[in-house]
């Protein structure tokens, strides 16, 4: 484990200058989730050094780290606590750090059931494009003074200002955790778990590979033997682990060189008949789709149900990744950038080409 | 929230212009008809709005808007008007828009678990349609009765559930905006997320700053099996602020936790009888909920944790009928506290839970000091205090040492690591203390922030970002020399 270290002053500097030349910058923290989202041409700045817990308080639930602490540090300090990131984010490697983690706003398994990385945000510090250091948010709970930027920040990909911090709400470990199989359709599958999702039951996973349906449920005890019996299936201990697999992309279904599409959909939403493979995850809420298929194609289909369709990896074109905004949607996003960041040195291109 | 122009267009050819818009009935510009609009829930501050406008669909509110922007006429939106921050304050020579008229719940999808609502519809009126599909909306304001869903978007509302369950923007999908232009936005969707920033968060706590929300899509919960309330007498304050922190650590998440001090139980149980141990000097409301199991398992270790912290007295609600009582107590704390008073002054601090005992300590102190007395409700769990300032408007002076009171009170809360407002919103009423929590750049930050969604500061102008002439003032001048937190002249900023 690296020592702790704050390097905000420097961090300051090196926007300050790139804001005076209008350069722009690429922030880049563990590289663990460069293939996500666009290309950039800018000069890199390194977060990985800005590093370390700020403060843990586990009675109060909230920890707060420098953006460049490595997200597997976080969760061990957690883990002693028998507390966690009840977003269950995805390292896609060890180098994953809290920042990246934040600015990419991926969340796993547990996020239609416990909530996303937006929702256990509380508050961050950032230099915006000015290169000012500023504090939004804090360390508690409830918070409604100023408009909501650390939530804002979540997802952004870093195009609205560089993380320096986040405080994160965190959550006791589930006592009891099992995991149940049951063969099913994929429209059989969709129908059961939106069903059971209306119903007060323990369930904090649900995903489909294709053949099977796979449930976690997790609590105390009494509960989860309760939901066991409820909805039945076969339990086998080694099955906990493919949540981890499913959320980490190792899985077998992600072992191709296929383009991988995100597919985020009403979790209601029957089986989308397009070219390809799918895996069902989040009760049906989110499709992973392994397809060939032209991404007017893709997005037309998750359109018609109220959905959207990101090019996750395997881009051919990585100026198409994100699902296009509507007119006066994209419009107020481009006010929003050039309200954070005047001179657009922040990671111009990530999140789409025109900002 | 620039120092605008003001509007272009006297008040007879606004009327005028309304009417072409709206049916004659619903563009109310006579002074009497005009006095219902004058305040929200916190009637210490009062201003006439030029002209109230009651539009009943999407398409009249992007009109009003199009035409308020065209002749840059201020808005201020107001839904039930329960707000206790001044947020829904009109504007002299604004347009008051209130969305009373919207009160469908246009769908309710039991697979989804999903309800499509107009804001005007009351929070609790959610729940009771979702209840014959086993389903609820989760956070609760205790204004629930009355409040409605837009105004919860625009304050971010939570509730005595929000520990465990979250606050409006945790549980809420979608939702229609109407931009002071006059555009008609959809932010977020029925899905879990969207592409692009994250303007669903932006949108919740924004107190109707950068858009007129005219439709939105909850997420609803299935009612859990069973809840179960247990009720911990303390005589001591410090000991039962301690029990909370003991709880959490325990690895437990209490579906609501909350407390209240000795002269708050004792008006609370003058009140509605809910049957409150009047000789303790605190009391916490402890309640679990989940599966039949679960609750029977929590409910016994949580039951343990407060005897061993101390507790002199734990009673576990017998019956549904006895937890809704305990609960009575609790949500109805503000109207009994003002029947022991001629008025009250509620405030909204959050601070760090481990603090708590410390900062009840410390308002004790400046409560004697200001010779004022304060009763104390909390949501416990959360860390959000509601100490509630006893005082008569009556008496010369009153009013201005309860707001100073008040006011050191928030700045303590800051202090300390916490906040000025857990739930109820800056609005008027806090917009100086916005100065100590916020420096001069992070207040410039918002402040563009507000400009990409409404260049000409024409939505709800002067409320929950102040300007740097306000906060030089407030610094220089020092809180004695001011009159009210921000009086009528300051909101016209």
């Amino acid at each position: 484990m690296k020592r702790a270290c704050d390097k905000s002053a420097e961090l300051q500097e090196a926007v300050v200058s790139a804001a005076a030349l209008s350069r722009p910058l690429n922030l880049t923290a563990g590289n663990s989730k460069s293939f996500y989202g666009g290309e950039i041409q800018g000069m890199p700045l390194a977060l990985d050094g800005h590093r370390g817990v700020v403060n843990y308080e586990p009675k109060e639930l909230v920890l707060t780290a420098r953006a460049g602490t490595p997200l597997h540090e976080i969760e061990a300090v957690l883990a002693q606590q028998k507390q966690m990131l009840a977003f269950e984010p995805p390292h896609f490697g060890n180098r994953a750090t809290l920042g990246g983690t934040i600015a990419c706003g991926l969340s796993g398994p547990r996020r239609p059931y416990t909530g996303s990385a937006r929702d256990f945000v509380l508050g961050v510090r950032i230099i915006n494009g000015n290169g000012e250091i500023l504090r939004f948010g804090g360390e508690v709970m409830k918070n409604v003074a100023g408009y909501d930027v650390s939530r804002l920040m979540c997802g952004s990909l870093g195009t609205l200002g560089v993380l320096l911090e986040v405080s994160l709400k965190v959550l006791p470990i589930p006592e009891c955790e099992v995991t149940l199989v049951q063969e099913r359709s994929a429209a059989e599958a969709i129908a059961v778990v939106n069903r059971w999702a209306s119903q007060p039951l323990p369930i904090t996973a649900a995903c489909y590979d294709g053949l099977k349906l796979y449930l976690r449920l997790s609590g105390e005890p009494e509960a989860v033997t309760a939901g066991k019996s409820l909805v039945g299936g076969t339990e086998a201990p080694e099955l906990n682990r493919i949540w981890f697999e499913i959320r980490e992309h190792q899985y077998a279904f992600f072992n191709s060189g296929a383009p991988l599409w995100r597919l985020s959909l009403p979790p209601q939403t029957p089986p989308l008949e397009l070219a390809g493979k799918q895996l069902i995850d989040w009760g049906g809420a989110q499709r992973w789709l392994l397809s060939d298929a032209p991404a007017g194609t893709i997005r037309n289909a998750v359109e018609a149900h109220d959905g959207h369709a990101t090019l996750f990896r395997n881009a051919e074109n990585r100026n198409d990744v994100f699902h296009p905004l509507a007119g006066a949607l994209n419009s107020l996003h481009l006010q929003l950038k050039r309200a954070f960041d005047p001179k657009a040195i922040f990671n111009p291109g990530r999140l789409y080409p025109d900002f | 929230m620039t120092d605008r122009a003001g509007s272009t267009l006297d008040k007879e050819r606004l009327v005028i212009a309304l009417q072409s818009i709206l049916p004659s009935q619903a563009v109310i510009h006579e002074t009497e008809a005009l006095r219902p609009y004058e305040c929200d829930g916190l009637s210490a501050y009062r201003q006439m709005p030029l002209v109230a406008v009651l539009p009943e669909n999407q398409e009249q509110v992007v009109q009003i808007m199009q035409l308020c922007h065209r002749y840059e006429t201020p808005v201020v939106a107001r839904g039930a008007a329960t707000g206790l921050s001044g947020g829904a304050l009109p504007l002299a020579d604004g347009v008051l828009l209130s969305l009373a008229k919207f009160n469908r719940i246009l769908d309710i999808d039991p697979t989804g678990c999903t309800a499509r609502i107009q804001p005007g519809v009351r929070n609790l009126a959610i729940s009771e349609a979702a209840a014959p599909m086993g389903l609820y909306y989760a956070p609760d304001p205790s204004s629930q009765i009355a409040c409605t869903i837009g105004g919860n978007v625009a304050e971010n509302s939570g509730g005595v559930h929000c520990l465990k369950y979250g606050l409006t923007v945790h549980n809420i999908l979608q939702l229609k905006i109407v931009t002071m232009a006059g555009e008609l936005l959809t932010i977020g969707s029925q899905s879990l997320d969207s592409p692009g920033y994250d303007l669903l968060a932006l949108m919740t706590g924004s107190e109707g700053m950068l858009g007129i929300v005219v439709e939105v899509t909850v997420k609803l919960l299935p009612i859990p099996q069973r809840a179960q309330v247990m009720l911990a007498a303390f005589d001591d304050v410090e000991r039962a602020a301690n029990a909370v922190g003991e709880i959490i650590a325990a690895g437990i998440i209490p579906a609501g936790l909350e407390m209240m001090d000795g002269m708050a139980l004792r008006a609370a149980e003058d009140f509605v009888h809910a049957g409150y141990p009047t000789d303790a000097a605190a009391i916490l409301l402890c309640e679990v909920d989940g599966t039949n199991e679960e609750v029977s398992a929590a409910a016994m270790r949580v039951h343990d944790l407060l005897l061993a912290q101390g507790a002199v007295e734990v009673r576990t609600a017998r019956d549904e009928a006895e937890r809704i009582s305990f609960w009575k107590g609790r949500k109805n704390a503000f109207p009994a506290v003002g029947r022991i008073a001629p008025d009250y002054y509620c405030m909204d601090g959050t601070v760090p839970r481990k603090r708590l005992a410390e900062v009840l300590t410390t308002i004790g102190h400046l409560s004697s000091e200001y010779g004022l007395p304060v009763a104390n409700v909390f949501h416990a769990g959360d860390g959000n205090l509601h100490p509630l300032i006893l005082y008569d408007a009556n008496l010369p002076g009153e009013l201005k040492r309860a707001e100073d009171l008040g006011a050191e009170i928030l700045e303590l809360c800051v202090r300390v690591g916490g906040t000025i407002t857990g739930e109820h919103g800056v609005g008027h009423e806090k917009i100086h203390q916005m100065c100590v929590q916020f420096s001069d750049q992070e207040l410039g930050q918002f402040r563009a922030l507000k400009k990409a969604f409404d260049p000409l500061g024409l939505l709800n102008p002067g409320k929950a970002i102040p300007l740097p002439r306000h906060c030089s003032e407030y610094k220089a001048l020092g809180k004695e020399v001011l009159t009210a937190p921000g009086s009528r002249e300051e909101a016209r900023g």
